[in-house]
């Protein structure tokens, strides 16, 4: 019988190291503050105590231009790292696959950028106690739906998740899919939903212009998805500005997928609206969305 | 000046070099000439077109390569440069998948792919060149953790250069590896310029082992130009790194030719080529050689000419591949 419990996304990921470190004397942590103060995010909190100072290694400030922009600015760079042929990029969205992934990536022969974002180190979910791994490349349907295709990674899978529950209640229904791995890329089961849907948003965290999601969208629009689009496709992420420091603008940091209209309106609101039948009951948007430039 | 070197290294009394048997020199021998010839060689096809993107050649310092890594076994580890040719051989290497790499054919290296700059082989420990100044620093102190992790008893050698020297990845690495007591050899190849720019202009300070000091670590100037006097040091160093902890080599050297094939020397003058040509590393290993009574005129002249022979037969070994097939570029992006 397997057996679940809630875990954090970081107890998720230091479940993943702990078991790995257990199996093999080759695998380490090496990182700035990993030790004795667990992590910046306590990540890797009580690992020290366990596996000793050899293999849990604090490294001075180190790699500062990659690791600490990124932290610092609260920046999201997975468009940077799937630019280089030969690296990996995986993202989880939840704790469950965090375990999983990371498993996976510990034991891949190819370098892999795992990246883990702090907002989710918090967020709790369902995680078995049994040994597990999910395979690297592997797209995930989080939630099936027939009308709008919604791919999206990272935090913003969750924040997906809420609005396709809210628009179910008014008959729209958002298939939610994330790829988890970026690179190398699980194409088809993206493909495969844009062709049952017909309509297809990308939404990641990330500045729009130049995200990972004009990679997909093309993807999509190269495949022979693209003969059963209803609407253009549509891609939402954040605008360009630098992360703000001031609270008032901080909810314009993430992708605005919660101001009027909801992505989907953005997808509905296309030249073959009698295609769309079963979305008649889809508000009129009043507010003309604008892409960011 | 050319040659001007600092010999803290030098001590009274015997040194290792002075145990080296004929037969080691003779093997130093040829591996410098081994280096001159092929570097001349690809120099040729270069200016014919059948060597392609860049090439960066190693005339002039192969006492540096040969010296450092004569005391290496095939279980030490080293990091190369984009000057990687002279590391390469003198580590070892199968000569004939060498030159089919730089000619792009199947049987080499990296199936003809990566060319001049990406030549590894890992069963001799060349954890391989790299086309990023800087760039093999980082990973000879990755490597040398993973050496210390696993108790090994063996050392990597990290070559680089003087522009190297202002590099993040330089101060990085020599910072981790002095704080962690790592087995490695931080070997900086001072061929005076970077590119065209002369380290005088890029650093100052005039002995450039200072830097170690930043370190705490030891830090050695030699005289690139005779092999004796790296080889020495070289021991000395790995006998440190391996009981203590990190050393910085400073090789005082020269490149003959340009930084790649797109130098026309206008930074430099025809006086100082020729002055540190007075200084040649092979001349110096040869007359030290017939000084020790090692060999005859003879038989080094017939070392001369067997190492360009087998170059020859590299160049014929590429030429019975084909390049790589179109659809193959796709592969290999993993491992």
């Amino acid at each position: 019988m397997s057996t679940s419990r809630e875990i954090t996304y970081a107890e998720a990921i230091r479940e993943a190291m702990s078991e790995e470190m257990r199996k093999s004397d080759d695998v380490f942590l090496m990182g700035e503050d990993v030790g004795i103060y667990g992590g910046a995010f306590g990540v890797s909190v009580g690992m020290i105590d366990e596996f000793g100072e050899e293999r849990v290694r604090d490294t001075p400030i180190s790699a500062a231009v990659i690791v600490g922009a990124a932290a610092q600015h609260s920046s999201s760079m997975e468009a940077w790292y799937t630019h280089v042929p030969g690296l990996k990029v995986v993202i989880p969205s939840t704790p469950y696959d965090a375990k999983g992934l990371l498993k996976s990536a510990i034991a891949d022969d190819n370098p892999v950028v795992f990246l883990e974002q702090k907002l989710l180190y918090r967020v709790k979910g369902v995680v078995p106690e049994e040994e597990y791994t999910i395979p690297l490349s592997k797209s995930d349907v989080k939630r099936e739906g027939s009308d709008v295709t919604v791919i999206t990674w990272g935090r913003m899978v969750n924040r997906c998740l809420e609005v396709a529950e809210e628009l179910a209640k008014e008959g729209i229904e958002l298939e939610v899919v994330d790829p988890r791995t970026l690179m190398p890329l699980d194409e088809e089961p993206l493909v495969a939903s844009a062709r049952k849907t017909g309509r297809v948003l990308i939404v990641h965290e990330a500045v729009q212009t130049g995200g990972y999601g004009g990679e997909i969208a093309a993807r999509i629009a190269d495949s022979d998805a693209f003969y059963y689009l209803d609407a253009p496709i549509k891609r939402l992420g954040r605008w360009t500005f630098p992360c703000p420091t001031i609270p008032c603008w901080r909810p314009m940091w993430s992708p605005p997928l919660r101001r009027s209209p909801p992505p989907c309106e953005i997808s509905c609101n296309n030249r073959r609206r009698n295609r769309w039948r079963h979305l008649s009951s889809c508000p009129r948007p009043e507010w003309q969305w604008k892409p960011a430039r | 000046m050319a040659g001007k070197t600092s010999s803290k290294a030098k001590k009274s009394g015997g040194r290792p070099s002075d145990a080296l048997t004929p037969q080691q020199l003779k093997d130093m021998y040829t591996k410098m000439n081994h280096i001159r010839a092929f570097e001349e060689k690809v120099a040729y096809f270069f200016s014919r077109g059948m060597v392609h993107g860049t090439t960066h050649l190693y005339v002039g310092e192969e006492g540096t390569a040969v010296g450092a890594l004569a005391p290496l076994s095939d279980k030490d580890l080293i990091t190369s440069t984009l000057r990687g040719h002279g590391h390469t051989i003198a580590k070892g290497i199968d000569l004939n998948r060498m030159m089919a790499e730089l000619l792009g054919r199947t049987n080499g290296y990296c199936k003809g792919k990566g060319g001049s700059m990406h030549i590894a082989d890992l069963s001799r420990g060349n954890l391989g060149a790299n086309g990023i100044v800087g760039g093999g620093i980082p990973i000879a102190a990755g490597a040398a953790l993973t050496l210390k992790m696993h108790k090994q008893d063996q050392v990597v050698v990290s070559f680089f250069g003087d522009g190297a020297l202002n590099e993040g990845s330089f101060h990085e690495s020599l910072n981790l590896a002095s704080v962690w007591d790592l087995p490695v050899v931080f070997m900086c190849e001072n061929n005076q310029y970077g590119m065209s720019m002369s380290r005088h202009k890029s650093i100052n300070i005039e002995d450039l082992s200072d830097r170690a000091k930043a370190y705490g670590i030891p830090g050695t100037s030699i005289d690139g130009q005779n092999v004796f006097e790296v080889y020495d040091a070289m021991i000395d160093a790995i006998d440190h790194a391996k009981k203590t902890g990190p050393v910085l080599l400073v090789s005082e050297t020269y490149r003959y030719m340009g930084h790649s094939k797109s130098d026309a020397n206008r930074y430099r003058t025809k006086e100082e080529i020729n002055e540190w040509k007075q200084r040649d590393p092979i001349a110096i290993l040869r007359a030290e050689m017939l000084a020790r009574n090692a060999v005859d005129e003879q038989e080094l002249d017939a070392i001369e000419k067997q190492t360009r022979e087998d170059i020859e037969v590299a160049v014929r070994f590429a030429e019975e591949a084909g390049e790589p097939d179109l659809d193959d570029i796709i592969n290999d992006v993993y491992a």
